[in-house]
């Protein structure tokens, strides 16, 4: 019945809950429905590195065995979800994007996959990204670029960029493969890609979601969170992966509130910094023309919009290509062909030559750009002149935002410089690319939570993000203030099944 | 001590020493994962995921660990510093799985505290204060095995991630005694604590020994250092040899290069470990894993009463209290174990004797230091392993308190007891060896002993005092040693008018 699957497929998380809850499909049904669409665009795509039906239905059917015998259900009860391949997933290939840990299969699973888990959801499939989540395109992967189901309007057929890191998660949300998909955002990898494919995409307060399992790219920025079609899904599913992990040092010991319970698009009361910073010389018309749009809905919802000064906002993007690369040079030192994943090993060659032939094969030109740069900030004699300097550069953008925060309740930027570009447009210049991460990087420095929320259409016929950031723990401000312009948006456009 | 000096071909030579001591930290699990740290298990039997690296694995301090490494900065009398941070420490070994040892450079848990050694073996009232820079946490590494495989070389994890405390000396030392002395010291004191067994056998407490070489009065020279020494007569050894080396090769027109070196005792020398090119460049930086380690009073107030009487204090109370000999204080306090056998013995001892335990401290220490050593050494066994239980020592110590028993007698009765296990007052019953202050019986063996040495008593007589000791050992012997020894004397005085 391929009208009730596409119907189904059609929707969002609260509605297949709560479908499956009531008994007006099962959530075997919904399974095989995703299933069927994951498979059929996987070619298309390439939006997952390893499908996993199997794990859906396994879900669903408990699921359903629970409801028959009227047992509670979960918050994410019957809903099918995609893994971005960085959650270590027990029995499940695991690998980062990168031929390092191909065929990589973990003993464990990641604290945030297991809630979910428990939470009633099932796995469609482990989501590809760029490799060790470090890029903006998804062209980085070493199993192969994701292609964005949105194209332009022009008629050509360009493949476009579905985002980055959490490539594999935007494309399969917008494209109707799985209701959500978790993403982790280390400078902006939910936040953009969310909003170069007209979903919606929450990054919360470091340390709100555990990060024990999850592929380290840089600790002290890496947070995971959820991407859906609106912002209602997001507060289900961020409720569903949130929370205290003994496991992780830098977890939030922190109650977890019911975002979705008290989600409001009543404004009244609340003001909404402009951050002048923001409006940078060339930026793109549509993005312009849509921030301002964006202004008008939250004073429509009844906010106060207050002109604010976020002094250091420059500084932002250098600050995190010191940082960033720096945690990674160590982080992925493990991947060194001793214990587990790829090791090659030339013959007559001592420990040093498996270092080196393991790290060349395995890792990919952008994870060992960045590694080479991680090294070279914190090696002897430029440590203090970067990595030192970048500390310091932090701390100074984390208090811009605490005295903006004295003078309104959240702040509305765009999420990325332009719309989707084309694959291969900005891959030959990495300094290009890293300008993608403008908006995004000064929240991940902070440890702020910010979402991306789909605002309309551009010129090109392709969705442009609108960015919230909030307070530290203010989750629901950001929320709140993301369904204000989701009601006013309507954004309803979804990408035209050519695959 | 006479101050130690190296003779070269252009004069005296004074040796700097300082050390760092890696201490492994007693506590049930690792430093940041919950794996066990036993010794001796079976290879990677003891690795959590986190020890082993896997991806997505993060470390989270164990409190143990860092509460052993407070109380051990207490016990140097070092600041504890309430706010202190982990770096990586960042290097490719296939022993460290994280590609990083998790470590504190910039801001340590522990600052300057000091240690006093004795430097007299005569008098333990002489001593030097040796400063102590720091104390910070760090996670051990594993272990290859380069002898399992013809053309491999295996790891084994058991040790990763094993808290250690290094403690980093100021280069205060200036002899190989002196430097064995702080060790030591160093060691009882971390086994008063209770922070580290002090084992230099299994590789719980490892040294690495800097040295440098000057004229008497110069600056410091460059330094080497030789690493993972592990035994106190091999770090004396190092510094012999370094000291050596360095002053002949600065005498023979050579310059003293700042490297590792490492010790091989079978030859008794120092080597090169990694030349130049291999230098590493560790680019540490804070982890980003892991939240500074932000410490309350409360916590430190509970480390601190949780400290015992340490083991300076402990000799100058043995001394001052107890009215023991410095000797006597020194041996009792060096090993807590020791301290606490004899505290126990000397309360057995007191309370068996409703004696105050200042009256019976001497007879208790002599009798534990000359007769149970002696015979526990003859087994072959430490004093924690001794078949005789403090009480029992206590049972002894009061037949001879009392009378019932001689000295020398007490000394027959500790041997059957080793040999049996028997307490004192069964054997002294069974063997009948209760000593006689029958004065009868004893005056009629000395008239014996007299008229059978009719010829030594004339000698005696005519005034070789000395003899007296020969009339007395004879009476003893021909009782079986049973006679009191006071009223042999006596008597005997009388006899011989």
């Amino acid at each position: 019945m391929p009208e009730t699957s596409n119907a189904l497929t059609e929707l969002g998380v609260a509605a297949i809950r709560e479908g499956v809850a009531k008994g007006s499909f099962s959530a075997v049904e919904v399974a095989e429905a995703f299933n069927a669409n994951v498979a059929a665009a996987q070619q298309a795509l390439n939006a997952f590195i390893v499908p996993t039906p199997e794990k859906a239905l396994e879900a669903a059917k408990v699921v359903d065995a629970d409801r028959a015998a009227g047992k509670p259900l979960g918050k994410m009860a019957g809903v099918p979800i995609g893994m971005k391949d960085l959650f270590a997933t027990r029995g499940v290939q695991t690998t980062a994007a990168s031929h390092i840990l191909e065929g990589f299969t973990p003993e464990y699973e990641s604290t945030v996959s297991q809630k979910l888990w428990d939470a009633g959801a099932g796995m469609l499939g482990k989501l590809n990204l760029d490799q060790f989540a470090m890029g903006s395109s998804n062209e980085t992967s070493y199993f192969g670029n994701v292609i964005s189901p949105w194209r332009r309007n022009d008629g050509g057929n360009a493949a476009l960029a579905p985002g980055g890191s959490s490539g594999g998660s935007s494309a399969a949300v917008s494209a109707r493969l799985c209701p959500a998909a978790t993403g982790t955002d280390t400078g902006g990898s939910i936040r953009q890609p969310a909003a170069f494919t007209g979903i919606a995409g929450i990054k919360p307060t470091y340390g709100r979601c555990s990060r024990w399992g999850i592929v380290a790219f840089a600790s002290s920025l890496d947070q995971a969170g959820p991407m859906a079609r609106d912002v209602r899904d997001c507060a289900i599913m961020l409720g569903a992966m949130a929370g205290f992990d003994p496991k992780d040092a830098t977890s939030l010991d922190m109650p977890v509130p019911d975002w979705e319970a008290a989600l409001s698009a009543d404004l009244k009361g609340k003001k909404v910094g402009i951050p002048r910073e923001y409006r940078m010389d060339g930026m793109d018309e549509d993005v312009a023309k849509s921030w301002e749009q964006g202004i008008a809905w939250l004073k429509d919802a009844g906010a106060e919009v207050v002109d604010i000064s976020l002094p250091h906002t420059k500084y932002a993007l250098p600050t995190y290509y010191i940082i960033a690369p720096a945690e990674a040079s160590s982080n992925l030192a493990r991947y060194d062909g001793v214990r587990y994943g790829l090791r090659d090993m030339p013959s007559g060659g001592n420990l040093q030559d498996m270092y080196a032939a393991t790290r060349a094969a395995g890792f990919g030109a952008e994870v060992k750009r960045r590694i080479m740069i991680g090294t070279y900030v914190l090696s002897a004699g430029y440590y203090d002149a970067y990595y030192t300097q970048a500390q310091k550069v932090r701390t100074m953008i984390s208090r811009d935002f605490t005295d903006a925060f004295t003078r309104c309740d959240v702040i509305l930027a765009p999420t990325a410089p332009s719309a989707a570009f084309a694959l291969g447009e900005k891959s030959a210049d990495p300094l290009e690319m890293y300008l993608n991460d403008v908006f995004s990087v000064p929240a991940s420095l902070a440890g702020l939570p910010a979402m991306s929320v789909p605002a309309g259409l551009g010129l090109e016929g392709l969705p442009l993000g609108l960015q919230i950031i909030g307070r530290p723990f203010d989750e629901q401000g950001v929320l709140n203030a993301g369904l204000a312009i989701e009601q006013r948006a309507q954004f309803t456009a979804k990408p035209e099944r050519w695959w | 001590m006479s101050e130690y000096r190296i003779q070269g071909a252009t004069g005296e030579w004074e040796v700097v020493i300082g050390l760092e001591v890696h201490a492994q930290v007693v506590s049930k699990s690792k430093l940041f994962s919950g794996a066990a740290t036993e010794f001796g298990a079976e290879p990677n039997a003891q690795v959590s995921l986190v020890d082993a690296a896997m991806p997505g694995m993060l470390p989270v301090p164990n409190k143990e660990c860092i509460r052993q490494a407070v109380r051990t900065g207490m016990a140097i009398n070092a600041p504890i510093n309430k706010w202190s941070r982990f770096d990586r420490k960042n290097y490719f070994y296939a022993d460290l799985p994280q590609g990083y040892q998790i470590s504190q450079l910039y801001h340590p848990l522990v600052g300057e505290g000091e240690i006093e050694i004795g430097i007299d073996d005569k008098n333990p009232d002489n001593t030097k204060v040796i400063g102590i820079e720091r104390i910070h946490v760090e996670q051990d590494a594993g272990k290859l095995m380069h002898d399992q495989h013809p053309t491999m070389s295996y790891v084994d994890l058991n040790r990763s991630g094993v808290a250690l405390m290094e403690i980093v000396s100021r280069p205060d030392m200036r002899s190989p005694a002196e430097a064995g002395a702080y060790l030591r010291k160093l060691r009882t004191i971390l086994r008063y604590v209770g922070s580290c067994d002090g084992n230099m056998e299994e590789g719980s407490m490892r040294a690495d020994v800097n040295v440098s070489v000057r004229k008497p009065g110069d600056e410091f020279g460059t330094r080497t250092e030789t690493k993972n020494v592990n035994s106190v007569r091999f770090v004396m050894a190092v510094v012999e040899q370094e000291a050596r080396r360095q002053v002949d090769l600065i005498e023979d027109g050579g310059k003293v290069v700042q490297e590792t070196r490492l010790y091989d005792p079978d030859r008794n020398e120092t080597r090169p470990m990694r030349s130049k090119e291999d230098a590493h460049d560790y680019r540490y930086f804070p982890d980003p894993d892991l939240l500074p380690l932000e410490l309350d009073d409360a916590f430190l107030e509970e480390c601190r009463a949780s400290l015992p009487e340490l083991p300076d204090a402990k000799r100058k109370r043995y001394e001052q209290a107890l009215g023991l000999s410095p000797y006597n204080a020194d041996v009792l306090t060096a090993e807590a174990e020791t301290a606490r056998w004899f505290e126990r013995l000397l309360s057995a001892t007191a309370e068996r004797q409703n004696k105050p335990e200042a009256d019976v401290a001497k007879q208790a220490a002599n009798w534990l230091i000359s007769e149970l050593f002696g015979a526990l050494n003859k087994l072959g066994k430490e004093l924690q392993e001794s078949p005789i239980s403090p009480a029992q020592g206590g049972e002894l110590l009061a037949l001879v308190g009392d009378g019932t028993i001689s000295g020398s007698i007490a000394k027959q009765v500790l041997e059957k007891m080793l040999e049996t296990g028997d307490g004192a007052v069964v054997i002294v019953e069974r063997e009948g060896l209760k000593q006689t202050s029958d004065t009868g019986a004893i005056e009629a063996v000395i008239a014996k002993v007299l008229a059978d040495n009719a010829d030594k008593v004339e000698q005696y007589k005519g005034g070789k005092e000395a003899l007296f000791g020969f009339f007395v050992g004879q009476t003893m012997k021909a009782m079986q040693g049973k006679a009191n020894p006071g009223m042999v004397n006596e008597l005997l005085k009388k006899a011989l008018g």
